[in-house]
């Protein structure tokens, strides 16, 4: 019997597809028109080589506390691997609240005002999802995280960026919202303390957006994962800016206060619709945050406090050496106020942001990230992170000032 | 003049230049060799001093923990008894502590039976130690803060966003 005799028309196809190595229909339409992240396609030059010195990380040096590891652990001897509560396990709901409520004053209900996410970037796309609908716009300043947008775009939205400069310390004009807003648009994405530039807004400032956004009407998302980064005076959580709260959703997370970025876990705060809305695509989509992270993060929220004031005091140190050493050999820099990034220029060199990042990557072997991945302002500069020890901090500066003065 | 944050910083690595540290914590170089100066003679900072794995440089060492009991005499306590202790060389640290002994005395030796011997001879004939009981050093994990296993790799991936 011929065993092909039977074959359906979609089985043949499928086979002469693969054998003539024919092109399947093309992927969505969104996707194909985002582009990749810039980030990507340096990474893979990296990847390919040895003994890199890099100030290309986004995320801590540190490990995870151990008492946070200890607690995950424990929960797995435990058997506690099932899933939880969509929202997420009540006693980390509790956990968050009590620890909003005691460094901001804010108060979130944990049964229906607070959501735990896979980090905070599933936190923006759930956020995103949740508020828009086809071509609603949303303002994006820049330059920003590099998902800001995709978010958006994924959601069927409309990012419109409004760019930032050097001249405002890479802070958003409110009168640029203003001009940029229209009846489409739907919210207002912030990002202080920011990543790339280390940008945290001052308060006149992010009081003057909520008044904007309360005028027309907008969500503002709140991106706040570096908000205990901050170096200089307190954070200033948006949700605590009068008018704000009932308008916001505030992302935040464990990755980068507790070095815990593996573990994909985060949370998301906001009035109770939006949260329920955001916990019905997350109840599809991811079921519940993975449970040993949850209890990961409750020891954390609980306990490693100290040890993140530790971090910080250390990234502190080290945003001080850095940014020092990037202006004393010819690359001028803002003092950044949070995060762990610096923003220098590279305007004087002549060289366009793509070509400094591989030139001093193929000659000195440091890795450093182009600044027009964050958006087209940031082309002119690059991002150098200092989540790094002192000791390659030291040294990626000598490189660095090796390759500038032969330029 | 006492900084705490330049304790700390020097806790970690003794070898920070004075210049480095005015970087680190915004404070003039000048400032930062004032405070040091005062806190080394104020005692606050005793020593700069090398944490050494002595196994992996192949030099054979014993540690011993011996925890001793004493009679406290009118006055001075435990301290004189301490005192006594901690002034031969052989002896590495004296703790006082709580519970079933009073003093707790790391000794070191180049092999065990010195060890055992001083132990013997000068510790437990002193005036005032009631008895001792000694453990000896197998392996060193962690000591002083610093781990004694292979150093941590740095494996993150090396561009993220």
């Amino acid at each position: 019997m011929n065993p092909n005799k039977g074959q359906s028309a979609i089985a043949k196809r499928i086979k002469s597809t693969v054998a003539e190595g024919k092109d399947m229909r093309p992927v969505s339409r969104i996707v194909q028109s985002t582009p990749p992240s810039g980030i990507r396609r340096f990474f893979d030059i990296v990847s390919t080589m040895e003994d890199v010195l890099s100030l290309g990380v986004g995320e801590p040096d540190f490990d995870t506390p151990w008492c946070v590891r200890e607690a995950c652990i424990y929960s797995l001897e435990r058997g506690y691997t099932h899933y939880t509560s969509n929202y997420g396990m009540l006693e980390l709901r509790r956990a968050i609240s009590e620890h909003l409520y005691k460094r901001e004053g804010l108060y979130y209900n944990p049964e229906n005002q607070l959501l735990i996410t896979v980090g905070v970037s599933e936190g923006m796309d759930l956020a995103m999802r949740a508020i828009l609908n086809p071509e609603d716009e949303v303002i994006v300043p820049e330059p920003c995280f590099v998902s800001y947008q995709p978010c958006v775009l994924f959601a069927g939205g409309k990012p419109v960026s409004i760019p930032t400069c050097v001249e405002n310390g890479f802070i958003v004009k409110p009168e640029d919202i203003r001009n940029a807003a229209t009846t489409n648009t739907k919210a207002i994405l912030l990002g202080y303390p920011a990543n790339p530039t280390g940008a945290v807004a001052p308060r006149e400032i992010l009081e003057e957006i909520v008044s904007i956004a309360q005028e027309y009407d907008l969500y503002i998302v709140s991106d706040e994962i570096y908000g205990r980064l901050t170096y200089e005076g307190k954070h200033i959580s948006i949700p605590t800016l009068p008018g704000a709260y009932e308008r916001t959703i505030l992302l935040d997370g464990f990755s980068k206060a507790y070095a815990m970025t593996g573990w994909r876990i985060g949370y998301a705060a906001g009035p109770t619709e939006v949260v329920e809305a955001m916990m019905k695509i997350h109840q599809y989509t991811i079921m519940c945050a993975p449970t040993m992270s949850q209890f990961a993060a409750i020891e954390a929220i609980r306990n490693a406090n100290r040890e993140c004031e530790e971090m910080v005091e250390q990234y502190n140190q080290r945003r001080r050496v850095i940014v020092k050493g990037l202006n004393d050999i010819g690359l001028p820099c803002l003092m950044p106020k949070g995060a762990f990034y610096v923003f220098p220029s590279i305007k004087h060199t002549g060289l366009s942001s793509d070509e400094f990042c591989e030139k001093l990557l193929f000659e000195e072997k440091v890795a450093v990230v182009p600044g027009n991945a964050f958006g087209k302002c940031g082309e002119g500069y690059i991002r150098c992170s200092y989540a790094t020890s002192l000791d390659k901090i030291n040294q990626a500066l000598e490189r660095m000032a090796r390759f500038v003065a032969r330029l | 003049m006492i900084d705490h944050e330049i304790i700390r910083i020097l806790e970690r690595d003794a070898r920070t230049s004075p210049a480095q540290i005015a970087v680190m914590i915004g404070k003039s170089e000048e400032e930062v060799r004032k405070s040091i100066k005062h806190m080394e003679e104020a005692g606050i900072i005793r020593r700069y001093k090398a944490v050494v794995d002595w196994e992996r440089a192949g030099v054979e060492r014993v540690f011993a923990f011996i925890d001793v009991r004493v009679s406290p005499s009118r006055g001075v306590g435990f301290d004189d008894v301490a005192r006594r202790i901690y002034k031969y060389p052989e002896v590495h640290s004296v703790y006082l502590v709580s519970g079933d002994y009073d003093l707790r005395v790391v000794v070191e030796g180049q092999n065990m039976r010195e060890v055992a011997f001083f132990v013997a001879e000068k510790l437990a004939t002193l005036d005032g130690v009631l008895s001792t009981k000694s453990s000896f050093l197998l392996k060193k994990y962690k000591d002083d803060g610093v781990t004694y296993e292979e150093p941590e790799q740095d494996d993150r991936l090396a561009v993220t966003p």
